[in-house]
């Protein structure tokens, strides 16, 4: 580790904890309805678009019928997907001639991309065209991601409000996000990742003929357009198959470290606006530091592990840490870091390979997305999982003093503690569930690349990524089998809705209760005793569920690294 | 419920519409205008002909030329479609090797690359970045050491003098941004470009 990799981890975290307040004003201003710089300009087509699909935009929803009309949106959005990858051979901006894409990676894709997940079991430019890039993965990680933060906005909404039968507005809540938060900042965004080298063009791919007088074909396509969203948007789907590794999709340092704090930036603001929407935002930095916490401790680990290396290359004299899988233009820091953001919000972009890690450096990851990516989280997705955590906590701390818990004005009672666990068991069901699967299932075996434990984890580390919506991969397994692309495509779905649906119970839930003030009985949520709470109750639910399994795959792993053996 | 189904319908044609062909369309315009080389992939063209992609690495083997680092991409077998071969530095089908901390495979190859390297120049340490293979298989870039080690190789092969390269390798290096993010490194491609042309001279 070196004083300049550290001071680019502290730049970052001082740069987004510096958003958090200005960007948690805007989109609060966004959310309640209020003007903001762009409406004179974007106010004549949010009217418009109410207009035409029939959206009253002043009729809010109970939560019931908000939870609908985002599941009825996403029906819609899994079949805009699955029929232009079905059909993009007869289609138009198909330079590269691609064929139609097989019917179960097809589903797998549509699922993946309507999840947020974005786990791609495609090969981006080996397997999509053109269009499908736009039209189907760009549009939809504009609105997954708009769904996400409508969903937490609806939950904090819940929180903020008494005595009221209703949550917002599906409709008006999707709309004002894309339009006034994603679609102008991904305008800027994607002129300036151009700027740094990112093609945005439809043009064929480029005949090369290299130096030494090699043919080299060159995939291209609109890029930049893609990539803005896609890592503001926490979905992680790359345009081609290394992702953010790719130097068309990620060609300089710089571009590097703003993808990473686009990527955390949204996340990060959420807190800010749950703090502001109900009326203290010193409860939105609170859970900032819960989240800030786990997020240094990771990233000490991982840099740590990366920059110390692999036995094997110590033992081949090699030094400067383990840069199998990785960029040079990145080195070690970058990529640690970067692994850190990217699962730690349900991101799942690499600019490195999480496969090639150490063991202990492909752990931390792994854990980050077990937890619930909870730290910034996806957008929208960590907040709502956050306060899931935050239930339960309180919950815990109501026990130890014999009271019934409350939380920022409402009491925490039986009804909302059951939906949380009900959440949060999604994931030991689908993570665990499917790995077992995987594991003895003979179909499963044969997609594993590594031998030993390396390959439990390549499997383990499937159904994490998948049903905790991240994306990101152990890319050596070859997911793309009738068998992982449908058991993941389960993992997303649940992982996704089961948690949502509970979550948005609970916004109903607490919307219709009384606000009660605080007196001297009640737990204070914004210390560091809270703070603490808080980290203790994430720690030791993951670690109680999930430290079996990564005692099979990473953890004996090491211990075998160290002991000098190779399988 | 049933007044939701309009909007789940018109809505999602609307914003369709919007985020997948009226945004990603107009960017291309307008960062075609803006920024035209770059927008399609900052080409290089020597004699009218592309060479490459400036920020694409691409296979060197010759002994006169600086090597990027391994590459692990495949393509599909030319004889079984169902299986891949090894392709270095295939620009249409990008990734890394995935062969984890405890793989024996790697282990091998790593072996094999180090003594290959000692053997060119016994004299300095072997830089990692020369036998790792990089995520993207793509790798535009080594580091400083990993240029500097070729220095011998190259300048035997081309009759030059060792310190005539170093000053080109020098000058082909790239610092942090600021100072401070990212890794110095050598652009593979561009130093071989200027090497040529200071050979030409």
């Amino acid at each position: 580790m070196t004083v300049i990799g550290w001071l680019q981890i502290i730049l970052f975290c001082v740069i987004i904890v510096a958003l958090t307040k200005p960007l948690g004003w805007y989109m609060t201003r966004v959310f309640n309805g209020e003007k903001t710089l762009l409406s004179p300009v974007l106010r004549p087509i949010e009217a418009g678009i109410y207009w035409v699909s029939g959206v009253d935009e002043k009729r809010e929803q109970h939560w019931l019928t908000y939870t609908v009309a985002m599941l009825l949106f996403h029906v819609g959005g899994f079949l805009v997907i699955y029929g232009v990858m079905r059909l993009q051979a007869v289609l138009p901006f198909n330079p590269a001639a691609q064929g139609a894409v097989a019917e179960d990676l097809s589903f797998n894709t549509a699922v993946s991309f309507i999840t947020n997940t974005n786990w791609q079991n495609y090969g981006g430019e080996s397997t999509l065209s053109y269009l499908v890039q736009m039209l189907g993965l760009t549009h939809q990680n504009f609105l997954s991601a708009a769904t996400g933060i409508a969903l937490a906005v609806a939950l904090i909404r819940g929180f903020s409000r008494a005595s009221m039968r209703t949550v917002g507005n599906f409709w008006v809540d999707v709309t004002r996000c894309t339009l006034y938060v994603l679609l102008p900042i991904c305008v800027v965004y994607s002129l300036f990742l151009v700027w740094q080298g990112m093609p945005q063009t439809l043009g064929d791919y480029v005949e090369a003929t290299t130096l030494e007088g090699a043919k080299q074909t060159i995939a291209v396509g609109p890029v930049a357009s893609q990539v803005a969203i896609k890592m503001l948007g926490t979905n992680g789907g790359g345009f081609f198959n290394a992702n953010a590794a790719h130097p068309f999709e990620n060609p300089t340092a710089l571009s590097n470290f703003v993808q990473m704090l686009s990527i955390f930036a949204l996340g990060a603001a959420l807190t800010n606006v749950f703090g502001r929407m109900v009326g203290n935002q010193r409860q939105g930095w609170a859970i900032l530091s819960v989240m800030g916490v786990l997020f240094i401790a990771g990233v000490t680990v991982t840099y740590w592990a990366e920059a110390h290396g692999t036995s094997m290359l110590q033992a081949l004299g090699l030094t400067g840490g383990n840069m199998e899988g990785k960029e040079v233009r990145f080195g070690v820091v970058a990529s640690a870091l970067f692994a850190v953001i990217t699962t730690a919000a349900s991101c799942g972009a690499v600019n490195a390979m999480h496969d090639s890690f150490t063991a202990l450096g492909g752990m931390i990851p792994l854990i980050n997305i077990e937890l619930g990516e909870i730290v910034v989280g996806g957008v929208g997705a960590g907040m709502y999982g956050m306060l899931l955590f935050v239930i339960l906590a309180i919950f815990v701390a109501g026990l130890m003093v014999g009271r019934t818990p409350e939380y920022v004005g409402k009491k925490i009672e039986a009804r909302e503690v059951k939906m949380a666990m009900l959440a949060i068991l999604v994931l030991p069901l689908m993570i665990l569930g499917w790995t077992a699967v995987g594991v003895v299932y003979p179909a499963a075996v044969a997609s594993m690349a590594n031998a030993g434990p390396h390959g439990f984890t390549e499997v383990l580390y499937a159904y994490t990524s998948g049903t905790g919506n991240n994306g990101s991969a152990f890319a050596g397994l070859t997911g793309n089998t009738f068998f992982y692309n449908l058991t993941l495509a389960c993992a997303m779905f649940v992982g996704r809705f089961f948690m949502i649906v509970p979550a948005m119970a609970i916004a109903g839930s607490l919307a219709g209760k009384k606000s009660i003030p605080p007196s001297t009985g009640t737990f204070p949520t914004t210390g560091g005793l809270f703070v603490g709470l808080v980290v203790g109750v994430i720690l030791i639910m993951g670690g109680l569920t999930f430290f079996p399994a990564l005692a099979l795959g990473p953890i004996v792993e090491h211990l075998a690294m160290n002991a000098g053996n190779l399988f | 419920m049933l007044r939701e189904i309009r909007p789940a319908i018109v809505l999602l044609l609307v914003l369709t519409a919007i985020t997948g062909l009226a945004y990603p369309l107009a960017m291309t315009g307008i960062a075609g205008a803006l920024f035209p080389a770059k927008a399609q992939g900052s080409l290089i063209e020597k004699d009218g002909k592309v060479i490459g992609s400036a920020l694409i690495g691409q296979e060197f083997k010759d002994d006169k030329y600086f090597h990027g680092r391994p590459s692990a991409t495949v393509a599909p077998d030319p004889d079984d479609s169902t299986k891949t071969v090894s392709a270095p530095y295939n620009a249409a089908n990008s990734g890394g090797s995935n062969l984890g901390p405890t793989s024996k495979a790697l282990a091998d190859r790593l072996k094999e690359d180090v003594d290959k390297l000692k053997a060119e120049n016994p004299n300095a340490a072997v830089p990692v970045d020369l036998v790792t293979t990089s995520a993207s298989g793509l790798d535009p870039d080594i580091s400083p050491e990993g240029a500097q080690f070729q220095v011998p190789r190259v300048a035997k092969a081309r009759n030059m003098s060792e310190d005539q390269l170093k000053q080109l390798v020098a000058s082909n290096t790239e610092g942090r941004w600021l100072g401070l993010l990212g890794e110095p490194r050598v652009n593979v491609l561009a130093l071989n470009l200027a090497l040529d042309r200071a050979a030409a001279k």
